[in-house]
C-alpha cells in the first residue's frame, strides 16, 4: 500500500518533467514556446486517463474480485431468501450458543485471574501425607520461613470468616479476608480510593485499618469519598478504613464466600487474636505466593522441595518422621478454577459439535443448491470462468452465510445477555465478569469464519471439479447429481449422526448421574424446614466477647430458641453452628478438630483430624436424623453436665471397627490451636450418616456437641413448619434483635432450595448439555431429511419408471427407508466409538452410572435411529405416491 | 464507448511496449523521456507511441519486478526517475523477444505464404 502511494505521488511529478523535456525539445527544434508545450502535451495524450491507468496497476485486483464476488453472494442469497434464512438462523444459533459458552470459558478458565503477571501467582497447600491428611494449612513460623526463602517475592496467608459490621442503619454480617499487609502488594492491585496496607508492617496482631470493596463503600457508605479515615465496628472492635478497592476487583478464593470477600484487614498473626507463634500450630488455613521472577512453578517447587527436608531435619520434634510433611505449590489459576474446569469443557466440546453440526447442515444445503446450480457453474466454467474464480465465488458465498449469520448471532447473545448470565450457577468460580469481551468478540469472528470456510469449502471443491459435458447433460433430466456429490452429502449426514450421538450420549449418562443425585437417601429431611443465619461478635479483645463461654452464650440460646416457638406456623426449632446445616456450608466453614481417644497412642504424634459440629437437643428431630444406638442430646446435657457428644455411623466404623462406640471417651482439641478443652467427652449416641457435606459422596465422620456445652460464633437457626419465606425471616429478625439489636439476621433459604443449590453447577451442564444434544438431534434429523427427500426427487423419474413396470409401493418405500436407516446406523457406529472416548473422559462428572452405561448407549440408539426414520418417512411416503404418469411424461 | 475502444487498442499495444521498453532499457538506465525519444528515434520515427501510454506500462513493469526506479538528474539537472532492467526483466526480455520473434515468424509465413513457399 505505502508503495502504491508513493509510485503515485512521483508520478505527477515524473509527468510534469517529462512534459517539459518535450516542451524544451520543441523549443530547441525552433518552435515558439506556446506552440512547444501544446505540441507536448498533444504528444503525451490524456494526463488524466494516463494517470487512471497507472493507478489501476497498483489497484488491489483480488479485492476488487472480492467486491464483484461480494455483490453476486449477496443477489444469490436474496434470490433464495427461504434458503438463506434457514443457513442464517442455522449459524446464527451456532455461533450465538458458542460464543455464550465462550465468554464464560473466557472468564473463568482462560482468564481467571485478573492480575498482573497471574503466571506467578500460587496457592501453597501443606499435606501430612503420612497421616493422611490434606490441605492442613500452615504455620506463622512456616510463614515467615517460606518469606525469607528468596523463593517468592511475596508469601501471603489468607484467612478470615464472617464479621458483623455495625455503625449502618442494620448490622450487617459480611466476609472479611484477614490478610498479612503485603497481600495487595502480591496481587498487584492498587485501591481506587485512599492507600493500601504497608507492606513493611511488622505490627504482631491486626493493625486495625481495614479497606473495603466498592460494592459495600457504595451500599453502606453511599459511595461517600469522605470515607477513608472513617471508624467502623466489626465485632465490636474499632476500625479505620483506609481504603476502597476498585470497581470490580475480587478475591482469588476457592469458594463463593471468599471470593465476594468485602473487607480486608491486615495482621501479622503472631499477636492476639492469634496464639503465640509455634511451629506445629497451623492456624492459618491457606496460604498464596507470587514467586520470585525468573522461577517457574517447578524450579520453585523443587527449592520449597530443599527447605522442607531442612526445616524437617533442624526441628524434628515439630515434624516427626511418620507424618511426612509436604508443602505443594499449585498454581493460583488451578487452585480457584477447582473442579468446575471438567464441567465447561464439556459444555465447549457440547457446543462447539452444535456448531459443526450447523455447518454440516449448511453445507449439505449449499451443496444441494450447488447441484441445481451445477448448469449456471458450468456455463461459467465454459466461457472462461477459472475454477479459481469459481471456488473463490462459492467461498465468498459461504463466508457471507457465516458471517451476516455470526452478526445475527452476536445480536441475539447482546439481547439475551443478561438472561443468559442468571442462568449460569453463582458457584462457578469467576473472578472476572462474564462479558462480551473484545476476546470474545474476536472469538465469534473467528467461529464465524472457521464455519464459512468448513460450509463453503465442500461444494466449492465440487464445482471446481465439474466435468462440463456431464453437467450440461445431466442437467434438465432428474438426477443425484454427481456420484461424489451424493457420497460426500452422505458422509456429511453419518458425521452429523455421530456427532449427536456423542451428546446425546453425554447428556444421558449426566441426566442419570442427575436423577440417581435426586433419588439419593439423603439421611436428613428438607421439607418444611427453613434456615437462617446469624453471627455472634467474636471481637479480638475476650473481654468485650458477652457470648465467650458456653455458659455466658446459653441463656441467649434459650431466649432464641423460646421465642421462635411462638412465631406463627413454627413447629420446631433448633440451633446449629454453620457445619451443621446440611449441604449450605463451604469445606473451610468446617471445625477440624485434632481427636483423642482415651487409653490410645496418638498414631505418629499428629491426632486424626475430625469434623465436628456444634447443635440444640432439638437439631436431630427436627431435620429427622435416624438415631442408630443410644441416644441423643437432651435437655440435660447443658453447660454444666459433663461433656456428651453423637457421632455418625461412619465415625463410629472409623475408630471403633469392632467395638462399641457407646460410653467411650475422647478429647477433641482445635487443631488450629486457639482453645484446648482438657476435659472429656462421653459419646452418647451413633445416628445413621447422612449426606450433609455432598450430595454425592456419603459422609467422613462426624461428631456433634452440644451448643450448650460448646460454643459457635457462626450460627444457624433451624425453623420447621408451615412458613412463611416472607414473614418468617423478618419475623425472626425482630425476635433475635429484641435479644440482642446488634446481631445480623441474614441468609434466609428453605434446606429444599439449599438442596437444590448444591447441585447447581451439575444442573448448569446437565441442562445445558442436554439442550445441545437436544438440539443436534433436531438438525441431524433435518440433515437426514434433506438428503432422502432430495434423493427421492431427483430420483422421481426412475421410481415412476419402476413402478410402471409393476413395482410394488411398499417396496419402494422401504428401500427409500432403508437408504436413510443405513446412513443413521453408520453414524451411530462411528458415535459410539467417539461416545465411549467422551464418557470415559467426562467420568468425573458421573455420579453412580458408568462411563459404558448399556441402557443410556442402548436408549440413545434407539432414539437416533428413530428420528432418522421419522425424517426418512416422509420423503418415503412421498416416493411411493408418485405418480408414474406424471412422473414419465414430465420428462 | 471511446474509452472502451481505446482501452482495447492499448491493449493490443500492451505486449509489444513493454518489450520494447526492456529493449531500449538493455542500453544502460533512462528517465521516461528519454525511453519515449529512444524508441521514436531507433524506429526510425515509424513507431509514434503516445507517450503518455508510456507509463502504465512502467509502473506494470515494475510491479513485476522486470525493471527498478531510481531517483536521479536528469542531463539539464532536472530531478526525475530512472528506470533500470532488473536481472528478472534481462531474463524476461530475452523470453519476450524469443516468442515475438516466433509470432512475427509466423505471422509473416501466413501473410505472404507464396513466397515462402517460392524461397523453400
Amino acid at each position: 500500500m505505502r508503495r502504491r502511494e508513493r509510485m503515485m505521488d512521483d508520478l505527477d511529478r515524473d509527468i510534469r518533467e517529462h512534459i517539459a523535456m518535450e516542451t524544451q525539445d520543441n523549443i530547441d527544434r525552433g518552435m515558439s514556446p506556446e506552440e512547444a508545450r501544446y505540441a507536448a502535451l498533444r504528444k503525451f495524450g490524456n494526463v488524466t486517463r494516463v494517470k487512471e491507468e497507472t493507478r489501476d496497476v497498483w489497484s488491489l485486483v483480488w479485492l476488487e474480485q472480492l467486491w464483484q464476488d461480494m455483490r453476486y453472494a449477496l443477489r444469490m442469497l436474496r434470490k433464495s431468501p427461504g434458503f438463506t434464512a434457514v443457513a442464517v438462523l442455522t449459524i446464527a444459533l451456532g455461533i450465538g450458543a458458542t460464543t455464550a459458552i465462550f465468554s464464560v470459558v473466557d472468564a473463568t478458565l482462560l482468564h481467571p485471574l485478573p492480575y498482573p503477571k497471574p503466571e506467578q501467582l500460587v496457592s501453597i497447600i501443606d499435606d501430612l501425607p503420612g497421616v493422611g491428611a490434606k490441605d492442613v494449612g500452615i504455620s506463622v513460623p512456616e510463614w515467615h520461613d517460606l518469606q525469607r526463602s528468596g523463593i517468592f517475592q511475596y508469601v501471603s496467608p489468607v484467612g478470615g470468616g464472617s464479621v458483623n459490621l455495625t455503625g449502618s442503619s442494620q448490622p450487617e454480617r459480611i466476609f472479611f479476608g484477614a490478610v498479612p499487609p503485603n497481600y495487595f502488594a502480591l496481587l498487584g492491585v492498587k485501591p481506587q480510593l485512599g492507600r493500601s496496607f504497608d507492606p513493611d508492617d511488622r505490627t504482631p496482631g491486626f493493625t486495625l485499618e481495614v479497606l473495603i470493596s466498592d460494592g459495600l463503600w457504595k451500599r453502606a457508605f453511599g459511595g461517600d469519598p469522605k470515607v477513608l479515615g472513617r471508624n467502623i465496628r466489626l465485632d465490636n472492635d474499632l476500625y479505620q478504613i483506609i481504603g476502597v478497592m476498585p470497581a470490580g476487583y475480587r478475591d482469588p478464593g476457592r469458594t463463593t464466600d471468599q471470593r465476594n470477600t468485602e473487607m480486608w484487614a491486615a495482621a501479622g498473626f503472631a499477636g492476639p487474636p492469634a496464639p503465640p507463634p509455634q511451629r506445629n500450630l497451623r492456624i492459618l488455613p491457606e496460604a498464596i505466593a507470587r514467586i520470585a521472577p525468573g522461577l517457574t512453578v517447578a524450579s520453585a517447587q523443587s527449592r520449597v522441595d530443599a527447605l522442607v527436608s531442612s526445616l524437617r531435619k533442624e526441628y524434628p520434634e515439630d515434624y516427626p518422621l511418620q507424618s511426612a510433611w509436604k508443602v505443594r505449590l499449585v498454581p493460583l489459576k488451578e487452585s480457584v478454577v477447582g473442579d468446575t474446569r471438567q464441567s465447561l469443557i464439556l459444555l465447549f466440546g457440547a457446543v462447539g459439535s452444535v456448531l459443526l453440526i450447523g455447518c454440516v447442515n449448511v453445507a449439505n444445503l449449499l451443496l444441494a443448491r450447488a447441484s441445481a446450480r451445477g448448469r449456471e457453474m458450468a456455463l461459467r466454467q465454459a466461457l472462461g470462468a477459472a475454477r479459481k474464480r469459481l471456488i473463490s465465488q462459492l467461498l465468498t458465498e459461504g463466508l457471507l452465510l457465516s458471517l451476516v449469520g455470526g452478526m445475527a448471532g452476536l445480536a441475539i447473545l447482546f439481547c439475551a445477555k443478561g438472561f443468559l448470565v442468571r442462568l449460569v450457577p453463582d458457584s462457578l468460580p469467576r473472578l472476572n465478569d462474564i462479558s462480551i469481551s473484545w476476546g470474545v468478540l474476536l472469538f465469534a469472528l473467528g467461529a464465524s469464519l472457521a464455519a464459512g470456510l468448513i460450509f463453503g469449502l465442500t461444494p466449492a471443491l465440487h464445482s471446481g471439479r465439474a466435468d462440463l459435458t456431464h453437467a450440461f447433460k445431466q442437467e434438465g433430466r432428474g438426477s443425484t447429481g454427481s456420484g461424489e456429490q451424493a457420497r460426500t452429502r452422505r458422509v456429511l449426514v453419518v458425521t452429523e449422526f455421530a456427532l449427536s450421538l456423542v451428546l446425546m450420549i453425554a447428556a444421558g449418562l449426566l441426566l442419570r448421574s442427575f436423577w440417581d443425585l435426586l433419588k439419593v437417601r439423603l439421611g436428613f429431611n428438607p421439607q418444611t424446614v427453613m434456615a437462617v443465619r446469624t453471627w455472634l461478635p467474636d471481637p479480638n479483645d475476650p473481654e468485650t466477647d458477652i457470648y465467650r463461654t458456653p455458659a455466658q452464650q446459653a441463656p441467649f440460646l434459650r431466649e432464641i430458641l423460646r421465642r421462635g416457638r411462638t412465631l406463627p406456623g413454627v413447629e420446631e426449632v433448633a440451633i446449629g453452628d454453620l457445619a451443621a446445616l446440611p449441604l449450605g456450608h463451604n469445606p473451610t466453614d468446617l471445625n477440624p478438630q485434632a481427636l483423642i481417644l482415651e487409653g490410645r497412642e496418638i498414631p505418629g504424634k499428629q491426632a486424626p483430624l475430625v469434623d465436628a459440629t456444634m447443635v440444640t437437643p432439638s437439631y436431630f428431630g427436627l431435620l429427622g436424623m435416624t438415631l442408630l444406638r443410644g441416644r441423643l442430646f437432651a435437655e440435660f446435657d447443658d453447660e454444666k453436665a459433663p461433656g456428651a457428644a453423637v457421632i455418625n455411623d461412619t465415625f463410629a466404623r472409623v475408630y471403633w471397627p469392632d467395638g462399641d462406640p457407646l460410653g467411650k471417651h475422647l478429647k477433641l482439641e482445635n487443631a488450629r490451636g486457639t482453645t484446648s478443652d482438657p476435659s472429656w467427652i462421653t459419646v452418647v449416641g451413633v445416628i445413621a450418616d447422612a449426606r450433609t457435606e455432598s450430595l454425592a459422596e456419603s459422609g467422613d465422620p462426624k461428631i456433634y456437641l452440644s451448643l450448650f456445652q460448646r460454643q459457635a460464633k457462626d450460627l444457624t437457626i433451624f425453623l420447621r413448619g408451615r412458613l412463611d419465606l416472607g414473614a418468617t425471616p423478618v419475623q425472626l429478625r425482630e425476635q433475635v434483635q429484641a435479644v440482642n439489636p446488634e446481631l445480623p439476621v441474614f441468609g434466609a433459604q428453605t434446606l429444599n432450595e439449599i438442596v437444590s443449590a448444591s447441585l447447581s453447577v451439575r444442573r448448569f451442564s446437565m441442562e445445558m448439555v442436554g439442550l445441545f444434544a437436544l438440539t443436534a438431534l433436531l438438525l441431524a434429523g433435518l440433515g437426514i431429511y434433506g438428503v432422502i427427500s432430495y434423493i427421492v426427487s431427483a430420483r422421481t423419474h426412475e421410481i415412476g419408471l419402476r413402478l410402471a413396470l409393476g413395482a410394488q409401493r411398499g417396496n419402494i418405500m422401504s428401500q427409500v427407508l432403508r437408504q436413510g436407516l443405513s446412513l443413521a446406523i453408520a453414524g451411530a457406529a462411528v458415535g459410539f466409538v467417539g461416545a465411549l472416548i467422551v464418557s470415559r473422559l467426562m467420568a468425573g462428572l458421573l455420579y453412580s452410572v458408568r462411563p459404558t452405561d448399556p441402557v443410556t448407549f442402548a436408549g440413545v440408539a434407539i432414539l437416533l435411529v428413530g428420528v432418522a426414520l421419522l425424517a426418512c418417512y416422509l420423503p418415503a411416503r412421498r416416493a411411493m405416491k408418485v405418480d408414474p404418469i406424471a412422473a414419465l411424461r414430465h420428462d | 464507448m471511446s474509452t472502451k475502444e481505446q482501452r482495447e487498442r492499448i491493449e493490443l499495444l500492451q505486449g509489444t511496449l513493454d518489450l520494447l521498453i526492456l529493449r531500449t532499457l538493455l542500453l544502460g538506465p533512462a528517465h521516461g523521456h528519454a525511453i519515449a525519444k529512444a524508441i521514436e528515434f531507433n524506429s526510425d520515427d515509424v513507431l509514434q507511441v503516445e507517450q503518455g501510454s508510456l507509463y502504465p506500462a512502467l509502473h506494470r513493469l515494475i510491479k513485476r519486478g522486470w525493471i527498478s526506479a531510481d531517483e536521479g538528474t536528469s542531463e539539464n539537472n532536472r530531478r526525475a526517475k530512472f528506470y533500470r532492467l532488473t536481472a528478472k526483466g534481462r531474463r524476461q526480455l530475452a523470453v519476450e523477444t524469443g516468442k515475438w520473434d516466433k509470432l512475427a515468424g509466423a505471422i509473416a509465413h501466413i501473410l505472404r505464404p507464396a513466397e515462402q513457399e517460392g524461397e523453400s
